[in-house]
């Protein structure tokens, strides 16, 4: 990379308009350039080019600046710093380490602020793993920083570069702004270090894209069981206010099996960005048994936090995640909530006076939302690893009407799609998922994976227990009209053991010990055990006893509490549950038969 | 030396141009003084040809020649000291009380700051109100922003006086900020009476812009109000309340100022931003670590025409950490508080219930409550076509259930406090009504500590 730091592109301020600003004076600031603006140093980004005018929008409130104030080009695109120090770390959207501006500004976010993204006084211990002499590419690794409990960082060749090694420095301890190795590359040197820059808006490059084929375990029934996501796959989970997005989002954060998460706060309440922090230092990842902030990467950029840098919040989130996944890892995005992106679109959009398309969002709404989820994939990465990003927005629809822009043009994009609904929110059922309208297009693509790793009929149980809730809801619409009494008993059983899968299967207690986290095995025999107390109960209807007969022998009041009665880690309860479910319906049997 | 500008070049509702202006700051404060009048304006758009100022008094009897502008080369600050309590405002936070100006030991920008979200505390002590429905069922938390949902002729100002009444907000050390927004001059004089009454008044700050007072002030009002309560929290470590009624005005006077802008529109004509204007409001509640004090926010708005999906209620719905939803069904029912438990919710109150909190089994009652409660609903539509006659056995259990739960546990008189012990009580006594096989919610060792069946109506009379 040439630097040429010392002449920079300068011009002035010559409208203001909210956070969009139009700059006069020079001809040479490049489309995507970060620009520093006015003697507040506001940092700020070229989204426009017009002529003489050529338009940014700000990072920073813009209040104070005045015309004729000067703005200086960077000469980069907006970029993120990529290097070992950003696990564990909160970010706002540009990058900035909000704990870095406490300390400078207090409890409340100040202007102008210039932080490092990461630490550049830490020293790390790097394990260098080239020497003099190797022929490296984009990508290769060139050494291994032990940076979290459970992270082991590969600092790798910047994308861009390659060369063969004419300097290496020793294994031991460096700052990541330190020269680690010298490359040579047709007469010309790069030094490089733990740390690179990367263009947030530009997808990082990787050799080949493999088939999904292994399913994002979250240790949620309803997603896991009923409407899985691949690794490597694309989710959204629309739904009105107060139907539990973010705590779905944060169960996901929490105990999906992904190697680690990145949680942009897009828009959103500060309370939920604070809850996060107070909560995932004190939680265990069940499966590396470490604190789950050691795998956590947040991005917080509150609803009060400028529009702009909220924009940017969600390219800054994905292209760490991307960084992450190149090293090998299987990281998982939430963006929470892409509504709010959508809208600071927009709002950015309305400033420029471009054309409206549908309520009042640009027109490339729907060509921005793909390329984002595009992002998502099972790859292979430069230095032959694999590794994916999986990616899950939530969508905040205007007036809970899924017909609105931002969900319908989400829709085409994700494949897994779990629809929340208000009228099960109300109930206190959660997570509040409609399994009626929800629905994953993964199915097919991961049933080989369940069949081989949890039970063989996993899939075809499944089909059974949709099956059962389609024929429940064909059914709710005749009880709705003329009660459930005079049903016959075998749709009465329906009721009922419907009733006990919506208790005991599909709501999920995110503040119960046991509850909050269930183990794919012991979903399946939860799954089977319903289904084999269903059909032993319709031998019995069949014989003629009548379905609340049944209902007083207390098994269906038994299914929908064995989520809290079996342990996790006692599964083999459930022969021993079963068995006595199972007895105790024979033996209604032979009295009735007797 | 100040310069002044003669004259404007263009004036179009609340916005006027003024050109060849030097040294502008964008959103600083400019005065406009017209026939020995002065008028607060704020700059919003600057270019090279023009300056767009919005003027909060309204541009009447403006011309383009009768006008002298001057600069502040300030944002609208706001001038602060604890001799602020007791005192009543106008809408741009001057002193309308007849006791002169406020001597100012701070002055701050009424935009405030965003909090840093690492800064903040999660907010987890309860707030007893007094009514049940809250308190049970919607807790609120202190540093919570939990609004009122209303709608025209509801009794949304009786229940907000009510609760600031009763609210232990311990002790000596809290502060009501009561900011009003194109209310009638009888809501205003209404709380002013009940603060006098509860003996309060000397803690309160009024901000008054009343329905006849310029729509533009509107904008600036909660900012101003918002600004006093930030001091009262975070410099003199008070615990504060704010009441902000109406929000549904405030964003009517958003609009208005965004279509003389010629923004384009969203839904219903709002302006594309007013997600995040609303969320500059509201984010302004709350706790920062390691210190005393809170804000904690009880916005009050009317719903147009009772809907709920309405661009106000939604966007605020998606900012806030719940809401109180009224429901005019309730109300023609004559019950007081009529409170629509179902689509009302307390998004903190997860963490600030149950043991250690209030008691253990709060977090199951609530749950089982509104279970029981949206089962009821659905009965009553049952019942609506087939006639309660028709009901089995047990959704007649539940039709009384749902009777006596809105007599005895949703409403309760004006002035009569019941403390979280009774509250929960009295949920147990209701779901004595039901049989212990239909309480799905409730875990097993809290049945058996609790629960008592058959019930009847003479325990809820006494008020157990």
């Amino acid at each position: 990379m040439v630097e040429t730091m010392n002449n920079f592109t300068t011009g002035y301020i010559s409208g203001i308009n909210g956070s969009v600003i139009t700059i006069h004076g020079s001809k040479d600031f490049a489309m995507r350039e970060m620009v520093i603006v006015g003697n507040l140093k506001l940092s700020g980004e070229v989204i426009a080019i017009r002529g003489e005018d050529v338009i940014a929008q700000v990072y920073e409130v813009t209040t104070g600046l005045k015309l004729h104030e000067p703005v200086i080009g960077t000469g980069q695109p907006l970029s993120v710093t990529l290097g070992p120090g950003i696990i564990g770390n909160v970010f706002d959207g540009i990058q900035r380490p909000l704990e870095s501006i406490m300390k400078l500004t207090g409890a409340f976010i100040g202007r102008g602020i210039d932080v490092d993204a990461i630490n550049m006084t830490k020293k790390w211990n790097i394990d260098i793993k080239v020497k003099k002499g190797d022929m490296l590419t984009g990508g290769f690794v060139i050494g291994t920083v032990k940076e979290s409990s459970s992270i082991t960082h590969q600092v790798m060749v910047p994308p861009t570069l390659k060369g063969k090694v004419t300097k290496v420095v020793p294994s031991g301890a460096y700052t990541v702004g330190e020269t680690i190795i010298i490359i040579e590359d047709d007469k010309k040197t790069h030094e490089i270090s733990m740390v690179q820059k990367w263009p947030v808006r530009d997808p990082r490059p990787f050799i080949n894209r493999i088939p999904v084929s292994k399913p994002l375990i979250t240790g949620q029934r309803v997603f896991d069981t009923m409407f899985p996501i691949a690794k490597g796959g694309t989710g959204a989970i629309p739904g009105g206010f107060g139907t539990g997005k973010t705590m779905t989002q944060h169960q996901f954060a929490k105990w999906s099996d992904a190697d680690i998460i990145v949680y942009i706060g897009c828009g959103e309440r500060g309370n939920e960005i604070t809850s996060v922090l107070e909560d995932f230092p004190k939680l265990i990842d069940p499966k590396s048994k470490r604190p789950l902030m050691e795998r956590t990467i947040l991005i917080a950029n509150t609803s009060n936090m400028p529009v702009a840098a909220r924009e940017a919040s969600i390219y800054t989130g994905i292209t760490l995640a991307e960084y992450y996944r190149d090293m090998g890892y299987h990281v998982a995005v939430m963006a929470d909530s892409t509504s709010r992106w959508a809208e600071a679109l927009r709002e950015i959009s309305g400033r420029l006076e471009e054309m409206p398309a549908e309520e009042g969002f640009p027109a490339y709404l729907q060509s921005r939302l793909s390329e984002f989820y595009e992002r998502a994939g099972y790859v292979t990465s430069l230095c032959n690893k694999t590794g994916s990003v999986t990616v899950v927005g939530a969508v905040s629809p205007q007036g809970s009407d899924f017909s609105e822009p931002v969900t319908m043009n989400t829709k085409r994009f994700v494949r897994s799609f779990w629809a929340l609904d208000k009228q099960l929110a109300y109930e206190r059922h959660y997570p509040a998922v409609n399994w009626t309208s929800s629905y994953s297009e993964y199915i097919d693509e991961l049933t080989p994976w369940y069949e081989k790793n949890v039970n063989k009929d996993f899939m075809v149980n499944r089909t059974k227990l949709i099956a059962l809730l389609q024929e429940e809801s064909k059914l709710m619409e005749i009880v709705k009209l003329i009660g459930s009494d005079i049903l016959p008993d075998e749709q009465k059983l329906i009721l009922e053991i419907t009733k006990a899968i919506r208790l005991g299967f599909l709501q999920q207690n995110a503040f119960h010990e046991e509850d909050t986290f269930v183990p794919i095995q012991k979903q399946y025999l939860m799954m089977s055990c319903i289904l084999k107390v269903n059909d032993k109960a319709k031998i019995l209807v069949r014989k003629g006893i009548p379905v609340s007969v049944i209902k007083k022998t207390g098994v269906f009041s038994t299914l929908s509490k064995m989520k809290y009665t079996i342990k996790n880690d006692r599964l083999e309860s459930f022969n021993e549950l079963e068995n006595n479910l199972i007895s105790n319906l024979d033996e209604l049997l032979l009295q009735y038969e007797g | 030396m100040k310069l002044e500008y003669i004259g404007l070049e263009n004036i179009d509702g609340p916005l006027v141009v003024l050109s060849g202006v030097k040294g502008a700051k964008n959103e600083e404060i400019v005065e406009i003084t017209v026939a020995g009048k002065k008028k607060l304006g704020k700059i919003i758009e600057l270019r090279e040809d023009a300056c767009v100022v919005q003027v909060f008094e309204g541009t009447r009897d403006l011309s383009l020649t009768n006008t002298r502008t001057k600069l502040t080369g300030n944002p609208m600050m706001m001038p602060l000291s604890e001799e602020i309590l007791g005192r009543i405002l106008n809408g741009r936070g001057k002193p309308i009380d007849g006791l002169g100006d406020i001597y100012a030991k701070d002055k701050r920008d009424i935009n405030g700051m965003p909090i840093n979200p690492v800064a903040r505390k999660y907010p987890r002590d309860y707030i007893q109100t007094g009514i049940s429905s809250i308190d049970g069922l919607t807790t609120l938390i202190r540093g919570q922003k939990l609004p009122i949902f209303s709608g025209n002729g509801l009794p949304h100002n009786k229940l907000a006086a009510q609760i600031v009444k009763q609210a232990k907000i311990a002790g000596e050390n809290f502060a009501v900020v009561f900011v009003a927004m194109g209310v009638k001059y009888d809501v205003a004089e209404y709380f002013k009476r009940s603060f006098t009454e509860s003996g309060v008044l000397e803690k309160v700050v009024m901000l008054l812009n009343l329905a006849n007072d310029p729509v533009v002030e509107r904008i600036i009002t909660p900012r101003c109000g918002l600004t006093i309560a930030e001091y009262l929290a975070f410099t003199l470590k008070m615990h504060v309340l704010v009441i902000m009624t109406d929000m549904t005005s405030y964003a009517e006077a958003l609009r208005e100022v965004s279509s003389s802008k010629n923004e384009i529109p969203s839904r219903k004509g709002f302006p594309g931003y007013l997600y995040s204007d609303l969320a500059s409001l509201y984010e302004r509640a709350g706790m920062l670590k390691d210190q005393e004090g809170s804000i904690t926010q009880i916005p009050i708005l009317t719903m147009p025409n009772d809907d709920i999906t309405h661009p106000v209620p939604d966007l605020t719905a998606y900012i806030t950490e719940g809401q109180i939803v009224l429901g005019r069904e309730l109300f023609q029912k004559g019950v007081y508080p009529p409170i629509t438990i179902l689509p009302s919710l307390s998004r903190l109150m997860k963490d600030g219930i149950g043991e250690g909190f209030t008691r253990e089994d709060h977090p199951d009652v609530a749950n089982q409550l509104f279970a029981s409660f949206a089962r009821v609903q659905e009965i009553r539509a049952l019942a609506a076509v087939i006639g309660e006659d028709e009901l089995s056995e047990i959704d007649q259990l539940y039709i009384r259930f749902g009777k006596l739960f809105e007599k005895y546990f949703i409403a309760q008189s004006e002035d009569e406090e019941r403390d979280m012990e009774q509250t929960l009580t009295l949920g147990w006594t209701l779901l004595g009504f039901l049989p212990v096989a239909e309480l799905d919610r409730m875990s097993p060792k809290l049945i058996e500590k609790y629960y008592k069946a058959g019930s009847n109506e003479r325990l809820l009379y006494k008020g157990i």
